[in-house]
């Protein structure tokens, strides 16, 4: 039977204070307002938005996906994705994170000024990462490097003392693993 | 009408309205039959359309603020959704905090609001506003009509989103040009929404893991709020029915006041900041709690990790996100109210396990040690001359309306009066009760009252109230003047806003700061300067008179009870304290707990 035999653990409950990290990927209609109401949402209840990207993926259902990086205890994360699913142009709500395995990749445009023999240990150490050059000229390199968000970070790391000029990044893009779609 | 057969061939349906007509038609395809409103420049070819027509009569309010009260006092005592015409701008301003209330005590209502025309939108134009900006999350749902092809469309999801689910407010924002425009109007659409579909049946395991739990109970308890209201008459019934197939006490929330009848004997009183000692000692003392339609609102529940320490939980709600909110559950049931308790009380009848009936019975014995404390006692002296007691007036009130046999609706403003009628007033039946609660909105009490009283014209209407609240929204006397609504308006006068002078008195040393009621107006004569009867009573000698001569009258009337100034809110649990902290009144003789108040320094940040 369901019926747990005693009562619940209150100690337990209350050590389930340690944050997590989750990766949701969000179905909603594509039409105007559909972000704000997203962002409003995580600003308006005080949620913590790590990542965040949007974009069209189908144009015959008129479909966006969002994927969003947040961060907060199990409950919270809980309350978030609940949150999100009841707003009204929202499709479906997968927490990616829980729902088994995934892949959460970003791109980052890293530009990055410099002559002589710090211009050559950057691009050495570009060409470790796989960053591509998309953009070259005799001061500057422009880096193109496609990846997880710690890769990312400490590519971009790497590029500091080197004459890292400015960042792009598109945030995370995330899809399950396997046959199955959410 | 300019209604047509001439079909385009790429909109070969529909019948070719402007969109005025278009915004008429599908109001009156969804069974509205009154809106309240104001008009101005952006809605102009909808006042101009209402004008040719008598399917859907227009209340006109005196601000846009209490056309949203009207319209949810409307729909709170109708079940229907309300439905408010407002221009851009402030228009559309004036209606947020009506709009944000109704969204807190989740109570159906469409908001029309004009708008700049679609080519003058972002160009700061006159009177406007980004009012979908503005209104995002003060409504369940708002949409911007940008082109009056898809206005029919709109109209009749925003009347889905409305009332489906968890009910709430929706913002349909009109530009000018799309009203005057020429569109096709399709009717009511027959297919589902594509991405809002709420569940409203529950999950039979979870129904069975339930009532599990309840047959297994020793000091059981339900909950009972709001949503078993929104969930229709018939989820009181069931409630009731499930009461007293089980034998459990019950208790309801503010909202949820009305759904179990208060004269039944299982009835413990509203429980909460100001509920009944009894309400609130077997909350904490249970070791099952039923939270049928209720959300664990910090009033209820008072300091979160001392909230009921040793119960199982079991939380029905419609909506989601309010299941392990604030406190964590240990049954969840999603659905609609009156399907919950069908099904409990279904899966009840099935269940072969036995209550332990002794137990329960030991429980009972408990609660009417509690309820002996008779904690709603105060001291009436009876003398001519004496001073009226708040309480007593209510109680008064109540028993003379009751008198009347008339089917009554209570409305209240907010403060010490609301929580005097939460706990005096007794409600047998749903929708008798309007009241802010989430939000707690001085000023809602007269509007919605007015919205009760168009709805219900036959009824007996009272907004009970106090002084600073009734000024909030007193220009609505002249709405009630215009369309002769016979509202009375009770107000306790203690020439302060009693529930800040209260906590003034118990939390910051008695230091009055701004919560005296000065140069208050004669209320008699601004009854009668808005065409309604004035009446007057400062002792208790007078008391029983007026009230009578205010039900009797078929007017509106204002009735401007003097009270007792220093008078107190009791039971209460301060903020940040525990249910089993509560504060009693002056007329219970039992030692008090530890340390007086007990409030903490936590608790002192918390309203």
């Amino acid at each position: 039977m369901l019926l747990a035999p005693t009562l619940p653990d209150k100690t337990v409950a209350m050590t389930e204070t340690a944050t997590r990290q989750a990766v949701m990927a969000v179905l909603v209609e594509n039409e105007a307002g559909v972000l704000a109401r997203v962002i409003g949402l995580f600003s308006g209840r005080g949620y913590n938005i790590d990542s965040l990207t949007v974009a069209p993926v189908d144009e015959a259902k008129n479909l966006s996906r969002i994927t969003i990086v947040t961060s907060g205890t199990p409950m919270v994360i809980e309350q978030i994705k609940a949150q999100l699913a009841r707003l009204v142009p929202v499709h479906r709500v997968a927490d990616l994170t829980l729902e088994g395995p995934h892949i959460a990749r970003e791109m980052a445009l890293i530009k990055v000024a410099g002559t002589g023999e710090r211009r050559v240990e950057a691009l050495r150490i570009a060409d470790a990462f796989r960053a591509r050059v998309v953009d070259a000229t005799t001061e500057s390199f422009v880096f193109e490097m496609t990846g997880a968000t710690d890769k990312l970070d400490a590519f971009i790391g790497l590029m500091r003392p080197l004459g890292l000029v400015e960042v792009s990044r598109t945030g995370v893009a995330a899809i399950a693993r396997g046959p199955r779609g959410i | 009408m300019s209604a047509t057969n001439a079909s385009a061939p790429e909109a070969p349906t529909g019948e070719l309205l402007s969109g005025a007509e278009i915004v008429l038609r599908a109001l009156k395809d969804q069974g509205v039959d009154v809106i309240f409103g104001y008009p101005g420049g952006a809605v102009l070819p909808i006042y101009d359309a209402l004008f040719q027509q008598n399917a859907i009569r227009h209340i006109l309010v005196r601000h846009e603020q209490a056309a949203v009260h009207a319209a949810e006092g409307y729909a709170r005592s109708t079940g229907r959704v309300g439905v408010v015409l407002v221009t851009s701008g402030p228009g559309a301003t004036n209606a947020v905090t009506g709009l944000v209330d109704a969204l807190m005590d989740s109570i159906p209502v469409v908001c029309l609001t004009g708008q700049v025309p679609t080519h003058l939108i972002g160009n700061d134009a006159f009177q406007e506003a980004d009012t979908t900006g503005i209104t995002r999350p003060a409504t369940k749902h708002n949409y911007l009509v940008k082109d009056v092809n898809d206005l029919g469309r709109v109209l009749h999801e925003a009347f889905y989103v409305a009332r489906s689910g968890r009910p709430g407010p929706v913002v349909v924002d009109l530009p000018k040009d799309v009203l005057i425009n020429k569109g096709r109007y399709r009717g009511k659409p027959e297919a589902a929404h594509r991405s809002y579909r709420p569940v409203t049946d529950p999950d039979p395991a979870a129904i069975r893991q339930a009532v599990a739990m309840m047959k297994a109970a020793k000091r059981p308890i339900i909950y009972a709020g709001g949503g078993v209201i929104n969930a229709g008459p018939e989820a009181s019934r069931l409630l009731t029915e499930l009461v007293h197939l089980t034998g459990f006490p019950c208790t309801n929330t503010l909202m949820g006041l009305g759904a179990f009848p208060a004269s039944d004997p299982q009835f413990l009183g509203m429980l909460g900041m100001h509920g009944t000692y009894e309400a609130n000692l077997a909350m904490h003392g249970c070791d099952v709690m039923v939270n049928i339609g209720a959300r664990f609102d910090d009033r209820v529940t008072g300091r979160l990790r001392d909230f009921s320490p040793n119960s199982l939980k079991i939380h029905a709600d419609i909506d989601p996100s309010s299941i392990n909110k604030n406190v964590r559950v240990d049954c969840a049931i999603v659905g609609d109210a009156a399907k919950v308790l069908r099904a409990l009380i279904a899966e009840w009848k099935a269940s072969t396990a036995k209550l332990d009936t002794g137990a329960v019975a030991a429980w009972w014995k408990q609660i009417e040690a509690w309820r002996a404390r008779d904690c709603l006692r105060f001291r009436q002296s009876t003398a001519a001359e004496a001073i009226i007691k708040p309480q007593y007036a209510i109680r008064r009130l109540y028993e003379l309306s009751l008198a009347t046999g008339r089917d009554t609706f209570i409305t209240t403003e907010v403060g010490q009066h609301q929580m005097w009628a939460a706990q005096y007033w007794k409600f047998e039946r749903p929708n008798r009760w309007m009241t802010s609660g989430g939000l707690g909105t001085m000023g809602y009490g007269l509007p919605a009252a007015m919205g009760v009283q168009i709805a219900h014209p036959d009824a007996l209407v009272i907004d009970i109230a106090g002084e600073a609240s009734i000024l909030m929204n007193i220009q609505e006397m002249s709405t009630l003047a215009q369309y002769r609504l016979p509202v009375k308006v009770f107000i306790l006068n203690n020439e302060y806003m009693g529930m800040v002078r209260q906590w003034q008195e118990l939390l910051h040393g008695g230091r009055y700061s701004e919560s005296y009621s000065a140069a208050l107006p004669d209320f008699v004569k601004l009854a009668e300067s808005f065409h309604a009867v004035g009446l007057r009573a400062t002792k208790v000698g007078e008391l029983d008179e007026v009230i009578r001569e205010m039900l009797a009258v078929d007017r509106p009337v204002i009735a401007d009870i003097c009270v007792d100034q220093k008078e107190n809110c009791f039971p209460m649990i301060p903020s940040g304290a525990a249910h089993n902290e509560m504060i009693l009144g002056p007329e219970d003789e039992a030692p008090r707990g530890a340390g007086g108040l007990g409030v903490t320094e936590e608790g002192m940040v918390l309203v």
